[in-house]
């Protein structure tokens, strides 16, 4: 089958303003006016941005031996739903089509999952370990022991949870509001950080009570390692001489 | 052209554009697009996004633009310290080279206006192998690894690939556990007479196979971690080339001053000057009330500095005069070295608990009682800072089983008063003194602890002894019949006051011995950083050097003699009188050089001469030149001797010179005693004894 035979010559001019001829025209127009629309929000939001000054923050490379020790944590969050936040309507249109062509098309582009490094999980791990004792306990057999016996140990494994945590971390709650508060949705509310649950039905803005504050972390303050750590090895095992 | 023809025109540009997206073109325009467009876009209004890492995820797409497109995903930074690699910034930083802890903190003072703020920075170290962080503070710990002990390479710092000695966090985490290997209080031996500093003797009591160090050199490793870890965040702007200000205890001698700045030198900073610590605790709480300061302090105060660390305490009074119209402050007085701090707190309460764990038949092994000490730490905090009655202790099996063999205790509100705030601050009158027993006649080499643990007690000591420290300041005035010199406001530093009661005892003791003299009481003056004082006060005494704010004027905190033989027949079994000769004024301030040009010596070219030496913190009338021939036994300290050898140079071996003596204190803050020839200009240097 010749291709050739089914390519339209886009540059003939319509000689009979039939349905078909209206259509692309409408669609041309529209999408003309989508990209007009949003090159004009990109000209304003760069403005904007200027004017902001957003801090940005630097990655910071520790070279030991020419080498790189710094570890990156990357947390999957789907930034893209964030991206149909507060687009013009119009934009909307375009984006989706972006976002059809990836999950819909005959051959779709393949989907690439971030595949979390193990490094910095480890890490944690040791930390936890090491400072609150956290995989002994987990790991040991609690039907053995009298509540007291455990409670007792709980304050130590809580006390150096908390410390690790707050050592190595920086969280801060989601909702600004209290737990139990009545907050609404507006439309392109961040779905990524706000979950609704129940009677879901209808378009935003929802309106809910919050049932948990949620937390997101704001810093991390990973230990750097050197290269040829093995992260494996969460506490070594300890011989007294 | 119409209308109708222009939309067909675009449409037909769009069409091709999805032609060109199939051969991938496209992903990087509208890729590119899109981030850009998110990135200018307002945060929603109830839920802050994260633009700054949206930054980094746009450029990286733009440098691979054949990539197929992916969830995007929100990378959180793993926060260091920046880098600072601009240029031609210049900063004021203060070190606290403490007895556990060591602490920088900086300021940027290039453009030198009148503005001042300053950053702790964080100190890169090992925290176990192979692992590096950044902690506001560098344990004052070496550990002496066994060759065999770590893993291979996994010692490394971010700027050094193969350190000399294990320093920091690391060092003390393992030395806590192997303590045979640890080098601890390096500062406290600084100051240790009788001690040759410079030879290899900590630690202290290790196996010969063990590598020692001397203090001086454990000194200088911390200063070179510090310097090292400065450099590694500003590498164009060295800390050979900033205002460099490190501290040291207002009692250290001056032969422990000069080792101190002599460590500095050997690790290229060589301009370093020094501040006594609780002048440097009152810079930083001057700092810190913003021009308040002047408020809640008036001319005749007195303000008594009380600093007690991990493990010492050093005490100093400040006086407020005023000159011309302007505040004026003076350090009158400093106290002894005392070897007592906070670390004996936790140990105290340790051993109460083991002692009460023990009655029950059990016998606590070393690691535990280490354990109950760091646990007491926390415990005690706790009571001190809510209403509890007791806090329970748990010291966790040290196998994989946690709850198996752990032992439990308590630490009730009772024994955390009767240990510490009666045992540490007892109330006594003004007329008490430390206890001291006569030691016992077999002593291992050790530290010079304090006897005492009565803090209170040395403090009416040093008060009582320091009586007429502010005779000679206008405004100063004492009652008819006072017996100690009155302190008219307090100001703490050491992370033992967090605990609001032992702050309240210090001053309720206080205030009682004042108000028996009928004087007014003294105050608080609050709000000083208890952990981090001293460090950002000398990185503020940097930028106080520069004329920007109020000077503390110190000089040298004693005066100093030289002993001298008196000419008299000899009388079997009696050692010959001597006599002490005052070669430094006390408060002699830096940049000024005294000679005592009577008093003549021959001194024979390339022999060593020796001399008795002594210092006094009370004998403040002496002038260079005063003789003594009768002191009291606590008016004169005796310190170190010290030697003076006149090198051949220009002269022959053999040759007897005529010198007389005399002294400089240094810009830096140091003592120098000097031999000066009386027939030319020849000037030697008088070393401080460092043998042992």
């Amino acid at each position: 089958m010749d291709i050739s035979n089914y390519t339209i010559d886009l540059t003939l001019k319509p000689t009979t303003l039939d349905a078909w001829h209206v259509c692309l025209a409408g669609t041309s127009a529209i999408l003309a006016g989508a990209l007009i629309l949003t090159l004009l929000a990109l000209v304003m939001c760069l403005a904007r941005r200027k004017d902001k000054g957003d801090p940005e923050v630097k990655i910071v490379e520790k070279l030991v031996q020419g080498e790189p020790i710094i570890k990156t944590v990357e947390v999957p969050v789907e930034k893209i739903v964030e991206k149909i936040i507060e687009v013009p309507v119009e934009r909307i249109v375009e984006v989706e089509k972006v976002v059809e062509k990836i999950v819909q098309a005959p051959a779709p582009a393949p989907v690439v999952l971030k595949e979390a490094s193990p490094d910095a999980a480890l890490q944690l791990l040791y930390l936890l370990q090491n400072d609150a004792r956290f995989i002994d306990f987990v790991k040991e057999d609690m039907s053995a022991h009298s509540d007291e016996d455990v409670g007792m140990v709980a304050r130590v494994i809580h006390e150096g949870c908390n410390k690790v945590l707050n050592d190595h971390f920086s969280f801060a709650p989601i909702a600004k509001e209290n737990e139990g508060d009545k907050i609404t949705l507006i439309e392109g509310y961040d779905a990524a950080k706000v979950r609704v649950t129940g009677n879901i039905v209808g378009n935003p803005p929802f309106t809910g009570t919050i049932i948990h504050k949620g937390w997101q972390v704001t810093d991390v303050r990973l230990p750097s390692t050197v290269q040829g750590y093995n992260a494996n090895v969460i506490a070594p095992a300890e011989v007294e001489l | 052209m119409s209308f109708f023809e222009k939309m067909k025109k675009q449409a037909a540009e769009s069409s091709k554009k999805d032609d060109s997206k199939k051969k991938g073109d496209e992903a990087k325009t509208d890729e590119s697009f899109e981030t850009e467009n998110f990135d200018g876009e307002p945060e929603t209004e109830n839920f802050d996004g994260e633009p700054e890492t949206v930054v980094e995820e746009s450029k990286s797409q733009e440098d691979s633009p054949a990539e197929p497109m992916e969830f995007v995903t929100s990378q959180t930074q793993i926060s260091h310290s920046e880098i600072d690699t601009s240029e031609g910034r210049h900063f004021s930083v203060g070190i606290d080279l403490g007895t556990t802890h060591c602490v920088l903190s900086s300021a940027d003072i290039t453009d030198g206006d009148d503005e001042f703020s300053q950053q702790v920075m964080g100190i890169s170290q090992l925290t176990s192998p192979s692992v590096v962080e950044e902690k506001l503070q560098l344990p004052s710990f070496i550990y002496q690894a066994n060759d065999a002990e770590l893993p291979e390479n996994s010692i490394v710092l971010p700027w050094n690939a193969k350190p000399d000695l294990i320093v920091g966090e690391i060092a003390r985490s393992l030395g806590s556990k192997t303590p045979i290997r640890l080098v601890s209080s390096a500062k406290s031996w600084l100051c240790h007479a009788g001690v040759d500093c410079k030879s290899a003797i900590l630690p202290a009591d290790a196996p010969d196979e063990v590598a020692k160090v001397s203090p001086f050199e454990a000194t200088k490793a911390y200063l070179e971690h510090i310097s090292s870890a400065w450099l590694h965040l500003h590498p164009n702007a060295p800390l050979s080339q900033q205002d460099l200000v490190i501290t040291v205890p207002a009692s250290f001698d001056p032969a422990a001053r000069e080792l101190t700045v002599e460590a500095a030198k050997a690790v290229g900073l060589s301009h370093a000057i020094l501040l006594e610590e609780p002048q440097a605790a009152l810079y930083s709480w001057i700092e810190q009330t913003q021009g308040e300061w002047r408020k809640q302090t008036k001319v005749g105060d007195v303000i008594l500095v009380i600093d007690v660390g991990g493990g010492t305490t050093d005490l100093s009074l400040i006086a407020v005069t005023e000159k011309d119209g302007v505040l004026d402050f003076t350090r009158v007085a400093v106290g002894e070295h005392i070897l007592l701090g906070g670390d004996n707190m936790d140990l105290a309460l340790a051993y109460t608990v083991k002692a009460k764990i023990e009655k029950d038949g059990k016998r606590l092994e070393p690691w535990q009682i280490q354990a109950l000490t760091h646990g007491c730490r926390d415990a005690k905090e706790k009571i001190f800072s809510s209403d509890a009655a007791s806090v329970p202790l748990v010291v966790p099996n040290r196998g994989s089983s946690l709850i198996e063999g752990t032992l439990r205790s308590e630490l009730t509100r009772d024994e955390v008063q009767s240990v510490l705030i009666e045992g540490f601050l007892p109330k006594v009158t003004i007329s008490d003194r430390p206890v001291s027993r006569p030691r016992g006649g077999l002593q291992t080499k050790g530290l010079p602890y304090a006897q005492d643990a009565g803090i209170t007690r040395h403090l009416a000591a040093f008060l009582a002894k320091q009586i007429n420290a502010a005779d000679e300041l206008d405004g100063i005035d004492l009652p008819e019949g006072a017996t100690f010199l009155h302190p008219t406001a307090v100001l703490f530093n050491g992370g033992v006051f967090k605990a609001q009661e032992l702050c309240d005892r210090l001053i309720e003791v206080l205030n009682d011995w004042l108000r028996t003299e009928n004087a007014p009481e003294a105050r608080l003056l609050a709000g000083a950083d208890l952990d981090l004082a001293v460090a950002r006060g000398a990185a503020y005494y940097g930028f106080v050097r520069k004329g920007k704010g109020v000077r503390i004027k110190g000089g040298t905190a004693a005066s100093y003699y030289v002993g001298i033989e008196s000419s008299m027949p000899a009388v079997p079994g009696m050692p010959p009188e001597i006599q002490a000769l005052c070669i430094a004024p006390f408060g002699m301030e830096e940049g000024t050089q005294v000679e005592l040009p009577y008093a003549d010596f021959g001194l024979v070219v390339g022999e060593q001469v020796r001399f008795r030496f002594f210092s006094s913190t009370t004998r403040r009338e002496d002038v260079v030149g005063t003789r003594l021939d009768y002191w009291q036994d606590e008016e004169l300290t005796e310190l170190s001797e010290i030697e003076v050898t006149l090198d051949g140079e220009g002269r022959r071996n053999g040759e007897v010179v005529s010198v007389h003596l005399g002294s400089a204190v240094t810009e830096v803050g140091t003592l120098e005693l000097l031999a000066f020839s009386n027939k030319d200009n020849g000037k030697w240097k008088i070393e401080f004894e460092v043998r042992n």
